[in-house]
């Protein structure tokens, strides 16, 4: 079953295989081109490897935006430390469903990232972390994998060409928290999901004291495309310094929600208008979520805008994890907020007390003004007591969870007045 | 020399070693930078985000507790921004914590209180329901009220990392974490307490002190603990003529902040409603009180009367009295009642250890020397059970110095945890196994060796010659058990020049007078000489008591002052915190037989006493600065051999939860349900208090 019609205004690099029969066997991976940037990568040195991914100026697809060949840079490839390579697919940032897309669906093209990476890092072993709730989705890696150890593309000799990886899937358990690189190194060490304290940082010391490189699944998927074409080619599908294409999930209130693959740079409205055929039954345009809950919201003026990283981030929100929400005129803000913050109250790992108990508050007092027990003074309460969670936590759940709350505080204020009790009269 | 570094903080200039913590450095130059889960000795956290400052040329706040110091850095822990953030997260704080206050015990004690107090924000904007749990108890010693839990998670990391327990863990996540004991609803542990004492709030308070008083009602006495061998000073809050509670939260004392059960919370046999409060004397049909006077009379007169005519003493020394009692007492014996025959019950064999050791230097180890000694070696004791502070400091070692520890028993220790070579053997097989690690330690710098009981005589010195064969800088702990048995060795309340040991003792036949100060020999061992005359002084009617013709109601070590010898042979001083009525310490017993003799043995003030100890007894010669204030002298009778002693040598084989005679009558002891101990107290063998 496809997922979603894929528009002809995509650009389809990490998902030009969605659709095909069978795109998930490797045969059919093989037969559409799959491993000859592996075989091609063998070839380089780990240096080469490490400068065509800094080329392509491809970034986290995860949320952070990360530039991926300087983060690759930093692991200490001639560590005595056996290196690990680790799979984020803790696709839990709402609005988010892209990665379970390339898993399902070309999980060979995720393989083939995942081995390219080892190479350029000297890495024999690799865990890919699944978010619990994709419980069919990790029996769907596990064949692929299992796929591949058999017919010799995992384990020893891969491919004939001398190198070995292991590579294992990883269940999580249920915390959003866990999406966060550090929370998530300490899950699968079996410990509690909270953060750990940087520096040091997960290239130098990650999984069990070993350098760890640690991407996105969207992200390990364009390697292959990146090595095979050559950096540059990859470059300039997008915008400068914000290369490629990325997965965008537009959900809301669109007449064609689903997941398209788009350049980096592509128009906000244009994929509103043209790509998710519009707003149904002619409704005018209030709010977007631009890359998932944890980014500031946009009001519908601030939406005709590239869409990169650094656009976004000079406009004062985020590219973030690609997951779009678009939100028309019927739309209560209040109840987003209280939406949103009922998610981060709910998924916060406890360990800070800025978030544990400022998530907590916020959700009260939301909760609170949807009953229709809202005072004048609440407004203005949740802005300062995000404030007051900004930059303070222990990790960036406090931020993800201050900044939309500050933006529909700020620009929706007209939404909270219907929501305030009249100020009690003295007789 | 250690590379310094040059920062300014709130315009002051500031100089510290590379490496130090803002946080630390800061405290050194008198600027306090709040913080609840940062804790010295524990692992770094950054959870409570009180300590964030501002630090110039960074765009966000920092985290005071995990950076390190920066040549240049400009610190503000004063500004606005600071302020403000400090106001905040302490308002998030309030949120869900109750305002217990009038009802808690740490009011007046509390690290919430005072931050609030210093930082602001009593008030809060908060005026949503707060989250409510019902408080827990999860052993007879620990309370757990979970609203009041601000999480900063040092209970559970004193438990796991300065214990060696981890019975403490967290449950859930968010904002409805709760910490867990390790048996989901209750707490199977050491009941050391460690966790109510670090608590910065009163999330876990004490069975014992709850609700019974203010702390700023409690005169704060820092004496010994008069348990273990240890020697750890714990503070006794009292009230009322009342011991209240013990801690050592003020870390004074070679133990810091460590307390086990025993140090924090049993000093409750002191008050036990069954101590002797009166002399008696045995009638036909029972005991009758007596005055004192006529009690002394009685002694006195049988006492003159068998030394007259020639006759027999047996004098059984306590482990528990001090050293200045002790040192009449062996006086009392020789020079008063012409007697050798003076015993205790030995529990390390320290004679063939002295002499092994003869005329060395630097070859005892303090409890500071576990701490810092680059590897140590553990050869038949539970250290856990039988000595927790040198477990913790053994502990400690490894954690913060990476330490190798090293292990030789009969059964599974806590010290198998972190140790690089742990090797299990049969009784009788301990210097084999310390020959087996021979290789490991050759590589060491240098090495504590700490032996028990199954180390004397021709076994000691073989493993003091094996120490000698490593070739490098080594030091000893004779384990010995009970508060003072050190400095009843030291005193000389042992069987010199021929007199009878203990053993000897309760199987003469002829034996005149038997004199039991502080023990219970009685109670696996028979009286040969029924016709003797038995006096006891002691705190109860133990089973030597029963015996007794005049029985002596005698203070415990928390009634008295004087000094006691630790294992490590630290001399450290006692002070009275409570009175009893009707009891008098031994001292005062010892001086008024001594008066009622007609006998001058000098003046019987503690402080005398011990002025006498320094000047005579070998190695004594302690600094009394150092002791006067409170401090542990370290003693070091090493010169000159040690003539042999007759008679057993045996170890009490207590267990965390067992202290002789004395632990029969401490309530808290008796109430936990834990039973551990198993490897060396099984060993509990006759002769044993």
């Amino acid at each position: 079953m496809l997922y979603n019609e894929p528009s002809p205004l995509e650009t389809r690099v990490v998902s030009k295989r969605f659709g095909l029969p069978n795109s998930a066997s490797l045969d059919t991976f093989l037969a559409t081109g799959g491993f000859e940037a592996f075989h091609k990568a063998r070839e380089m040195k780990p240096e080469q490897i490490i400068e065509e991914v800094k080329v392509s100026a491809l970034r986290g697809r995860g949320g952070a935006g990360f530039p991926t060949g300087l983060k690759w840079s930093f692991v200490p490839r001639n560590s005595p430390k056996p290196k690990y390579i680790i799979v984020n697919a803790d696709e839990s940032e709402p609005g988010t469903c892209k990665d379970r897309l390339l898993m399902e669906y070309d999980p060979h093209q995720l393989i083939e990232g995942i081995l390219i990476a080892a190479l350029a890092v000297d890495s024999h072993a690799g865990y890919i972390y699944i978010r619990g709730e994709y419980r069919y989705l990790i029996e769907l890696m596990d064949r692929a994998i299992a796929e591949a150890y058999a017919k010799g593309y995992l384990g020893q000799n891969i491919a004939g060409t001398g190198w070995d990886f292991d590579l294992y899937t990883h269940s999580g358990a249920g915390a959003y928290e866990c999406g966060e690189e550090t929370a998530l190194l300490d899950s699968i060490e079996g410990k509690r999901g909270i953060p750990r304290m940087k520096p040091p940082f997960p290239a130098v010391a990650g999984a069990w004291g070993c350098p760890t490189l640690l991407n996105n699944v969207e992200t390990f998927s364009a390697v292959p495309a990146i090595i095979r074409d050559g950096g540059k080619a990859f470059a300039d599908l997008g915008t400068p310094k914000n290369g490629g294409t990325r997965l965008v999930c537009i959900s809301g209130h669109v007449n064609k929600p689903g997941v398209y693959e788009l350049p980096l740079g592509y128009p906000m409205m244009k994929a509103i208008n043209e790509v998710a055929g519009g707003i149904p039954h002619g409704r005018k345009l209030k709010a977007v979520v631009p890359g998932g809950s944890s980014c500031p919201l946009l009001r519908a003026e601030e939406c005709d805008i590239a869409m990169d990283y650094d656009t976004l981030a000079k406009a004062g929100s985020m590219l973030g994890s690609g997951g779009m929400v678009v939100m028309d005129e019927t739309t209560d803000m209040v109840r987003v907020a209280l939406r949103i913050m009922r998610f981060y109250a709910h998924e916060s790992c406890g360990w800070c007390i800025p978030c544990r108990e400022g998530t907590a508050w916020l959700r009260k007092i939301l909760s609170r003004m949807v009953e229709g027990n809202g005072r004048r003074e609440d407004v203005a309460l949740l802005g300062e007591l995000s404030k007051n969670m900004l930059g303070r936590t222990f990790c960036a759940l406090g931020d993800a969870a201050a900044m939309p709350t500050m933006s529909i505080v700020e620009k929706f204020a007209e939404d909270f007045e219907k929501y305030l009790v009249p100020e009690a009269v003295l007789v | 020399m250690p590379e310094l570094v040059r920062l300014t903080i709130d315009g002051k200039a500031v100089e510290a070693e590379k490496g130090t913590l803002l946080i630390e450095a800061a405290r050194q130059a008198g600027i306090e930078i709040p913080s609840f889960c940062y804790y010295e000795g524990l692992t770094l956290q950054a959870a409570c985000r009180m300590c964030l400052v501002e630090v110039e040329k960074t765009p966000k706040l920092q985290v005071g507790c995990t950076l390190p110091v920066a040549e240049g850095m400009v610190v503000r822990t004063d500004s606005a921004v600071v302020k403000e953030a400090r106001k905040g997260t302490r308002e998030f704080l309030l949120t869900n914590h109750p305002l217990d206050c009038p009802v808690c015990d740490k009011g007046g004690e509390c690290e919430l209180q005072d931050m609030v107090f210093r930082y602001g924000a009593a008030e809060s904007r908060f005026t949503e329901r707060k989250l409510h749990v019902d408080e827990k108890q999860w052993s007879p010693v620990v309370y757990f009220d979970a609203p009041r839990c601000i999480l900063c998670y040092r209970c559970v990391r004193i438990c796991n990392e300065g214990m060696g327990v981890g019975a403490l863990g967290v449950s859930d996540r968010g904002v409805i974490s709760e910490i867990i004991p390790n048996h989901y609803d209750h707490l199977e542990c050491d009941e050391c307490g460690a966790c109510i004492d670090i608590c910065p709030v009163g999330a876990l308070t004490s069975g014992i002190y709850r609700y019974q008083t203010r702390p700023w009602e409690m005169n704060h006495v820092g004496t010994i603990c008069t348990h273990c061998a240890d020697g750890c000073r714990t503070t006794l809050g009292v009230r009322n003529e009342k011991i209240i509670r013990g801690n050592n939260r003020d870390r004074s004392g070679i133990n810091g902040e460590f307390l086990c059960i025993k140090g924090r919370y049993a000093f409750d046999f002191a008050g036990h409603p069954d101590r002797l409060q009166s002399p008696m004397i045995r009638q036909t049909g029972g005991f009758e009180p007596v005055s004192w006077s006529k009690a002394l009379e009685v002694i006195a007169g049988r006492f003159q009367n068998v030394k007259a005519r020639g006759g027999k003493f047996g004098i059984i020394g306590s482990n528990h009295t001090t050293n200045e009692e002790n040192f009449f007492l062996a006086k009392l014996a020789r020079q008063g009642l012409g007697t050798q025959n003076v015993d205790h019950h030995r529990t390390g064999d320290l004679a063939t250890f002295f002499d092994a050791l003869s005329g060395r230097k630097e070859a005892l180890a303090t409890t500071g020397d576990l701490y810092t000694a680059k590897a140590v070696l553990v050869v038949g004791s539970d250290l856990a059970q039988q000595h927790p502070l040198l477990s913790y400091q053994v502990r400690a070692n490894f954690r913060h110095h990476n330490a190798h520890i090293y292990t030789v028993t009969i059964g599974p220790v806590r010290e198998d945890h972190q140790s690089a070579g742990a090797v299990r053997v049969e009784r009788g097989g301990e210097v084999a196994g310390a020959w087996s690690l021979r290789e490991k330690l050759k590589a060491e710098t240098s090495l504590v060796i700490v032996f028990g009981d199954a180390i004397q005589g021709d076994g000691l010195r073989k493993l003091v010659a094996f120490g000698d064969s490593l070739g490098i800088p080594v030091k000893y702990v004779c384990l010995v058990d009970y508060s003072n048995s050190r400095g009843a060795f030291d005193m000389g309340v042992i069987p010199r020049n021929g007199g009878m040991s203990r053993e000897q003792m309760l199987a003469a036949a002829d034996l005149d007078v038997l004199w039991v100060i502080g023990a219970n020999p009685l109670k696996n061992a028979a009286l040969a000489s029924e016709d003797a005359f038995v006096v006891v002084q002691d705190l109860f009617m133990t089973e030597t008591a029963r015996r007794a013709d005049v029985l002596l109601p005698a203070a415990s070590a928390y009634e008295k002052s004087g000094t006691v010898t630790n294992v490590c042979g630290e001399v450290q001083k006692l002070k009275a915190a409570i009175k009893v009525m009707g009891a008098k310490t031994d001292l005062e017993i010892f001086g008024l037989i001594a008066k009622e003799m007609g006998l001058n043995l000098g003046i019987w003030l503690p402080d005398r006493v011990f002025e006498e100890i320094r000047k005579s007894v070998h190695g004594y010669n302690v600094p009394l600065p150092v002791v006067a204030t409170g401090g542990a002298a370290p003693t070091a009778p090493l010169n000159g051999h040690v003539a042999m002693l007759p008679g057993a040598i045996q170890s009490a084989c207590d267990t965390l939860f067992t202290s002789g005679s004395l632990s029969r009558y401490s309530n808290i002891l008796n109430s936990v349900m834990e039973a551990p101990g198993a490897v060396y107290a099984g060993e509990k063998r006759a002769g044993g208090q």
